[in-house]
């Protein structure tokens, strides 16, 4: 698989958490998923879409210590490559 | 917060799946759900024959059906099931019907480790795994209709029937669970509960004793068993969710 990089996945993570509610522009890596309103059953749904395009499997444990998006977007790339 | 189901094209961009849809109530199902639009996934373990021929009913009446081994009981089947309805009617799974089920009945003394692990594997775990995999592309596509077949003997008991009984009954509070967990989806999860149907899984039980005591006095048809899952199945039922539906007579009343 060729190099993901960070700027992609930051992207296709926003992509994302946005078709879950908040607006795009509110999205910040420094965001929490709390602020943003993102619930558990949205962390699901963004761990398949991220399976899907990355290969990546997040698991609930990995998930459950997830709290900002920049958090999210580090552990995804970090997998990926 | 998803549309109400009404602005939106109806049946969605997707296809029907019916576990054990090649007889009995299954393929009653199957039917049904071809002629309200959907293209329909008809899954079988063993009836590759009566399988093929409920397609080409369907195909028959101008609507569009592929037939699809799998044994819902193996974990590896979702993926293949899934995988082969969706290339082949080239949509996603958006309404998913877990009806593949069966029987071994014994009282509990002596119910075989065999008996328990297949009726639990085929008419739960199967349900749950299928279920699972549903549930991908309906969350994506914020619609879905998952319809569960339990029976009266999840809410009634009937001797013979622990293993079959705690299945079902398992069923349903899965179905209300996971109704629950993705209803703001717009995806519905419901069961519909059958009393006493004229199928093959009957046919040997159906005598004037058990019919004397069902209110209605005789045995419920496919068709109308297929009729409750078509309309929570339908766009009409897009806020009815958790929800068991008994279609018995009045057996359970
Ligand atoms: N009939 C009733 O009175 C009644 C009452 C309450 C609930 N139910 C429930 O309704 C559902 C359908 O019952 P039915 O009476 O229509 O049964 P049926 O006539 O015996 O038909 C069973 C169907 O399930 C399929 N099947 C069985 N095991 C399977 C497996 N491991 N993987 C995939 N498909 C499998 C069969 O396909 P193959 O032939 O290919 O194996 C067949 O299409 C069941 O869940 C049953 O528990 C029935």
């Amino acid at each position: 698989m060729s190099a993901v990089t960070k700027e992609q996945v930051q992207e296709r993570v926003v992509e994302a958490l946005a078709s879950f509610g908040p607006d795009a522009g509110d999205i910040t890596p420094e965001s929490t998923f709390e602020e943003l309103d993102i619930d558990s059953l949205d962390l699901v749904e963004l761990a398949q879409i991220v399976e899907d395009e990355y290969g990546v499997v997040l698991k609930g444990e990995d998930m459950k210590e997830l709290k900002t998006v920049g958090e999210a977007v580090e552990l995804i790339t970090e997998r990926a490559n | 917060m998803s549309e109400p189901e009404s602005a939106a094209a109806w049946p969605p961009a997707g296809c029907a799946l019916v576990t054990g849809g090649s007889r009995g109530i299954g393929a009653a199902v199957a039917l049904a759900l071809a002629a309200d639009g959907w293209p329909v996934a008809v899954n079988y373990n063993a009836g590759a024959q009566a399988a093929g021929e409920v397609v080409a009913a369907i195909e028959q009446a101008g609507g569009r059906a592929v037939a699809v081994q799998g044994d819902v009981a193996d974990p590896q089947a979702p993926e293949r099931v899934f995988a082969q309805a969706e290339e082949q009617l080239g949509a996603p799974v958006l309404a998913l019907v877990n009806n593949a089920g069966i029987t071994r009945d014994n009282l509990a003394p002596s119910l075989a480790d065999e008996e328990w692990d297949a009726v639990i594997a085929t008419n739960l775990s199967g349900a749950f795994r299928f279920t699972r995999r549903a549930l991908k592309g309906m969350m994506r596509a914020r619609t879905g209709r998952i319809v569960n077949i339990a029976s009266v003997s999840a809410l009634r008991a009937n001797a013979g029937q622990s293993n079959y009984g705690a299945a079902k009954a398992g069923l349903i509070q899965f179905t209300r669970t996971v109704a629950v967990e993705v209803a703001r989806r717009g995806v519905t999860v419901n069961a519909v509960a059958p009393g006493f149907i004229a199928t093959d899984m009957t046919s040997a039980l159906i005598g004037p004793d058990l019919l004397a005591a069902i209110p209605a006095r005789r045995a419920g048809s496919t068709e109308e068993v297929a009729a409750c899952v078509r309309f929570l199945v339908s766009r009409q039922a897009s806020y009815v969710t958790g929800a068991v539906l008994t279609v018995d007579g009045g057996l359970g009343a």
